[in-house]
């Protein structure tokens, strides 16, 4: 049994301590909003914040967390700047198919979190990680700078 | 996915009913909705579209699915536009699988694609909302004893002025069931328009940014197990042997199941499926496709081209044009492509011994139905289907396949299970944008084209999915966008060469047809421009008087991208126009090639008549992603087989174009009073060319073949 902090709750489960942290979310705990894309890091659609730090779940082994609180996209609106960036995000209309967008929300946040005033290189390359299929990218570089203008 | 407009003029109406199964001279306006919950519990629900309880919210069944095209929102304000609903008490509601009432107009079949909701049901939708309006007009004169014709209807009431009296449409539910809908209700004159044309904020975003929203991968019914698979690597190869032990001994592992062409591993979460997977020792019996490569596809396509194909259209005599002076020649290929949705494919199943549920985010739900009842052995009405939304779809999510794997394998396993597929699998197993060869000839005359011919190589997907769609030798996608070729030419002919790789399921992509044939038409455009000596756009524009709209297009998109004004070295801006979809677009793409070959996007400009544009911010957002997925196959697309496997996996060897690589993109929408056309494809379309294009423009060479090759564009390459 491994004991998680998850959206500011303990949580216990019953899970090998290399299963990754986004099957521990989807399938054990039932927290859908945080998605599987393609399993290797590549795409951020499973990006959550791990003491604040964005990071890919889908090659976090759940054993290696520890204390460290865990927030998911279902609770990112409860914080300062993420809600800040779910607002830009429906202001702009960003989302068209939305599957990557809980990554996307969670990257933007924690790229606030760390520089309130982001420039284009600095979203560059908080957000390179993060695939758009659906293209929404210019949205999304406008609707950071809006959210970073809220402040 | 890319249907034609119209079938060939040989198919008729009835050979297309006949041969599609679909049958369906009526859709859901006319025809009842069976008895509802609804309606039992004292709501209204007129038709297969609109619900109306007592407390007048009012509930959009969507006949079209939403797979971030913004449809949902789109085809809720036709809705409510002609029902002159409170926009703020609208709510969509996915349709169940029922093709008497939901098979799309244009399309005779319960499916979204061909960018054609708002085409196919603007007529449909606007009848059946204003017939119901006329109900609720009637239900509350009648009340009032007054005559219709002096109440008018907003915003969810119906209003007497004369004697300041109002009624909400949840009063008026009751009286409004026992009338019989009008079935030819006047429609509103565009003027009078308060919803559509506005760019409203879309109905199934704010779920999209808090994890609420549930997609098809999300669903979790009580005491569902998870299983992930692994299918022959090699199109047609079978299971030879597989040793589970392992596997079977895993952790959270429930079950291994071994089918003729596939195996699954069941555990108590993906994770142990996904593992146990890995420790299956299969062998596989290949088959007939075992030898299978990309070289052999494409050798066999060439050759095939070499040969005339069926005509799918002739105008003047072309080669009486051709006889009387130079023709030039090309030659133009696009490789096979991978839809690569972000959200993998993925079907839940329950199957009983007598009944059978699923739960998938589909473009094709009564396919889907009919695929989980066949391999749940069932007759459809004890199947049932819960559609979701779609993370993505892009036509992979026309055919069944996943759900028909999810049945089959369900139907081995205790309780409902949950199939998702790896990246990798998905990557592995799709149904691929065909590759396509184009041959074309011209001859100019000055400045003009007088001669132009066209012969299309490549799959006939029609011929698999809608076979009326393919009539003596010819597919309607396949042709697409070639046989309606804006530009003014006396003298032309369009062939279209059937040819099916081997070892490879070929489907819809997002523009499918038209991606290949706006590619190589404006491609070969651009060099005709260019020996003749004239400007890439004033060249187009010479050729596009029979097309006011299409010139319209050319000459905004010019302005806006500062057409004509200098650039750095080893930059340029091309440009494409199009008719694909019943919209008239045209695009400019600016870049840079490096010394190296890497090509920079600098900025892309699309100009857009798609006639009534119903959200205008969908219309600008649809463009947006479109030229985002077209500049990344032009970038990067390409799938290839070794030994009958496909090659790549996942996003690090088939990649997308990422935040750091997208320019500055500008739509801009004219504005017009015709009737909507297509969108949700047309970007991709659009955008490939135009980079090709600015390519040309920048290094001058010109490329013939996509994806980019960069070993071409380097300072000081042969080419």
């Amino acid at each position: 049994m491994i004991t998680l902090t998850i959206n500011n709750e303990a949580q216990t489960v019953d899970a090998p301590p290399d299963m990754p942290l986004l099957w521990v979310l989807r399938d054990l705990l039932g927290l859908t909003g945080t998605k599987f894309g393609c399993g290797i890091a590549q795409c951020g659609a499973c990006t959550v914040h791990i003491a604040g730090r964005p990071v890919r779940s889908c090659l976090l082994a759940v054993g290696s967390i520890g204390q460290r609180p865990i927030t998911t996209i279902e609770a990112i609106g409860a914080t300062r700047n993420g809600a800040r960036v779910q607002k830009a995000w429906l202001d702009a209309e960003v989302i068209q198919c939305g599957y990557c967008q809980s990554g996307q929300i969670m990257s933007a946040t924690a790229l606030l979190d760390q520089i309130a005033q982001p420039d284009d290189a600095d979203i560059d390359a908080a957000m390179a990680g993060n695939i758009c299929r659906c293209g929404t990218y210019v949205r999304i570089r406008q609707a950071i700078k809006n959210a970073a203008a809220m402040a | 996915m890319s249907l034609a407009e119209a079938p060939p003029p040989d198919v008729s109406r009835r050979s297309l009913l006949k041969a599609g199964g679909a049958g369906l001279l009526v859709v859901g306006l006319v025809a009842p909705l069976a008895a509802s919950a609804l309606q039992d519990a004292g709501g209204y629900a007129p038709n297969a579209f609109i619900r109306i309880d007592r407390q007048g919210d009012v509930t959009l069944v969507m006949p079209q699915v939403e797979m971030g095209q913004g449809t949902y929102t789109s085809i809720s304000m036709i809705l409510a536009e002609e029902l002159d609903a409170d926009w703020a008490k609208v709510r969509t509601e996915h349709a169940p699988a029922d093709e008497a009432h939901y098979a799309n107009p244009m399309l005779q079949m319960q499916a979204t694609g061909n960018s054609n909701s708002v085409r196919a049901w603007w007529k449909p939708l606007r009848t059946a909302a204003a017939a119901t309006r006329a109900c609720l007009v009637q239900a509350a004169a009648q009340g009032w004893g007054v005559p219709t014709g002096q109440c008018r209807t907003e915003s969810g009431a119906v209003i007497h002025d004369a004697s300041a009296r109002k009624a909400a449409y949840g009063d008026l539910v009751g009286r409004a069931a026992q009338i019989t809908p009008p079935t030819d209700p006047p429609l509103k004159d565009p003027k009078d328009f308060r919803l559509i044309g506005r760019p409203l904020k879309r109905l199934d975003t704010p779920d999209k940014t808090n994890g609420r929203a549930q997609y098809g991968i999300d669903v979790l019914p009580p005491g569902v197990k998870f299983a992930t698979l692994m299918q022959s690597p090699v199109l047609g190869g079978k299971v030879a042997h597989v040793d589970d032990t392992n596997a079977k001994a895993a952790p959270g592992v429930r079950q291994v199941v071994v089918l003729d062409d596939l195996v699954a591993v069941v555990g108590d979460h993906m994770w142990a499926a996904k593992r146990g997977l890995e420790m299956l020792d299969v062998t596989w019996a290949d088959g007939p496709n075992g030898a299978v490569s990309s070289g052999q596809i494409w050798s066999q396509l060439r050759a095939a081209a070499e040969h005339p194909g069926a005509v799918a259209k002739q105008v003047g005599d072309v080669d009486h044009a051709f006889a009387s002076g130079d023709v030039v020649a090309a030659d133009f290929e696009m490789p096979l492509l991978a839809h690569a949705t972000m959200e993998p494919l993925n079907c839940t199943v329950h199957v009983t011994p007598a009944s059978a549920e699923a739960w998938i985010g589909t473009q094709v739900m009564e396919r889907v139905h009919a695929a989980v009842a066949k391999a749940a052995g069932l007759p459809e009405a004890q199947v049932d289907v819960h559609n979701h939304l779609l993370g993505g779809g892009f036509g992979r999510k026309l055919e069944p396949d996943m759900a028909y794997a999810a049945a089959r394998i369900a139907k081995q396993v205790d309780g409902p299970v949950k199939v998702v597929w790896t990246r990798e699998e998905d990557m592995r197993h799709d149904y691929y944008r065909p590759a396509y060869r184009d041959l074309l000839w011209a001859r100019l005359d000055g400045d003009r084209i007088v001669g132009w011919k066209h012969r299309i190589s490549g799959s006939a997907v029609m011929a698999r999915f809608a076979p009326p769609l393919f009539a003596k030798g010819v597919d309607a996608d396949g042709v697409d966008s070639a046989q309606d070729i804006p530009y003014d030419i006396e003298n032309k002919r369009i062939e279209f060469n059937r040819v099916e790789p081997p070892g490879v399921n070929t489907g819809f992509w997002r523009g499918v047809g038209p991606n290949n044939n706006v590619f190589a038409i404006e491609s070969f455009i651009d060099e005709l421009a260019r020996k003749a000596g004239q400007d890439p756009v004033a060249f187009r524009r010479a050729h596009l008087t029979g097309s006011p709209r299409h010139r319209a297009a050319l000459d905004l998109v010019a302005e806006k991208a500062n057409w004509g004004a200098p650039l750095p070295p080893r930059c340029g801006r091309g440009v494409s126009v199009q008719p694909s979809f019943a919209s008239y677009i045209a695009t400019v793409v600016e870049c840079e090639v490096d010394e190296a070959g890497e090509v920079k996007l600098r900025r892309v400009t699309s100009a857009v008549d798609t006639g009534i544009a119903v959200n205008p911010d969908t219309i600008i957002a649809q463009l947006q992603g479109g030229l985002v997925f077209g500049l990344t196959a032009a970038l990067y697309g390409e799938i290839t087989l070794e030994k009958g496997r496909v090659q790549q996996s996942n996003f690090h060897d088939y990649r997308m174009l990422r935040m750091d690589q997208v320019p500055p993109i500008e739509v801009h929408l004219i504005k017009s009073g015709e009737a909507p056309g297509g969108i949700g494809e047309t970007g991709t379309t659009a955008s490939i060319p135009a980079l090709r294009n600015a390519i040309y423009a920048a290094t001058g060479v010109a490329l013939r073949r996509m994806p980019i090759d960069r070993s071409l564009l380097a300072k000081g390459a042969r080419t």
